[in-house]
């Protein structure tokens, strides 16, 4: 929308400076820290999806076919 | 429809629909893929094969879906960031408004290989085996695909949001820095 950033363009100079960075330490390696920091927030993201359960409309579609299923599924 | 089937398929339902969110970015869209995935599902369940993980016989159904017709149209980031915003209810404190919207935006951004494969094993919680086996690929191809969706997610974060990346002035260091 309007206010969404110009992300579609990462400097240059920094991804180059990160690359050449990665690779004169560890090769192809992220750093612990950094590692840790993205597993957090991609957790916390998913999470928070997971922790609204199931919504009803689902429950009542998984719970139509139980049980006397029968008159749905035939 | 066995009791226990019936509880394991609405189990796997909330960590299904924030996989379904993940990979198509739009919540409605991400609600109709799980609809449509939980109708093939149940209406194949004797295919299921008892004791083994409903989880991931469930996210296969829905990736393959996902695969074959909902990848032909355009991720809607613009569309799905305020749609996405709605449905965090409990925006984790920890984690600033900002923060999290450039960490979403960073996801889009990458190829969709990589997003799932990173999803999966690092947000999911299944093994690389299971993953593979989600993806119909190698365990190294999966291995790898996370790595690169890492290294990419860390380049973007850096550069973008490196002014306002979280509270943690330490962690902002080390990502400007690329790690290492």
């Amino acid at each position: 929308m309007n206010e969404r950033k110009p992300v579609e363009q990462p400097r240059p100079m920094d991804t180059a400076d990160l690359r050449n960075r990665k690779s004169s330490s560890k090769p192809a390696k992220l750093s612990r820290e950094v590692q840790a920091r993205l597993g957090q927030q991609l957790r916390a993201m998913y999470d928070d999806v997971v922790n609204q359960g199931v919504p009803d409309r689902f429950a009542e579609l998984i719970n139509r076919i139980n049980g006397d299923g029968s008159k749905d599924r035939r | 429809m066995d009791e226990s089937v019936r509880k394991a398929v609405l189990g796997a339902v909330p960590s299904l629909r924030a996989f379904a969110i993940s990979l198509c970015g739009n919540v409605d869209r991400a609600d109709d893929l799980v609809q449509e995935t939980l109708l093939r599902a149940l209406a194949n369940i004797e295919s299921f094969q008892p004791g083994t993980n409903m989880a991931a016989w469930l996210f296969t159904i829905l990736r393959n879906h996902f695969r074959s017709e909902y990848r032909k149209r355009r991720r809607e980031v613009e569309d799905s960031e305020g749609r996405y915003a709605e449905t965090l209810k409990s925006q984790p404190e920890q984690y600033g408004q900002v923060e999290f919207r450039e960490f979403r935006e960073a996801l889009a951004q990458l190829p969709a290989d990589q997003r799932e494969a990173l999803i999966l094993v690092g947000a999911s919680g299944f093994s690389y085996e299971e993953a593979a086996h989600i993806c119909g690929c190698a365990v190294g191809t999966i291995k790898s695909r996370v790595n690169r969706a890492r290294t990419r997610l860390a380049e973007l974060l850096s550069v973008f949001g490196a002014d306002d990346f979280g509270p943690d002035e330490q962690t902002r260091a080390v990502l400007a820095r690329g790690g290492g």
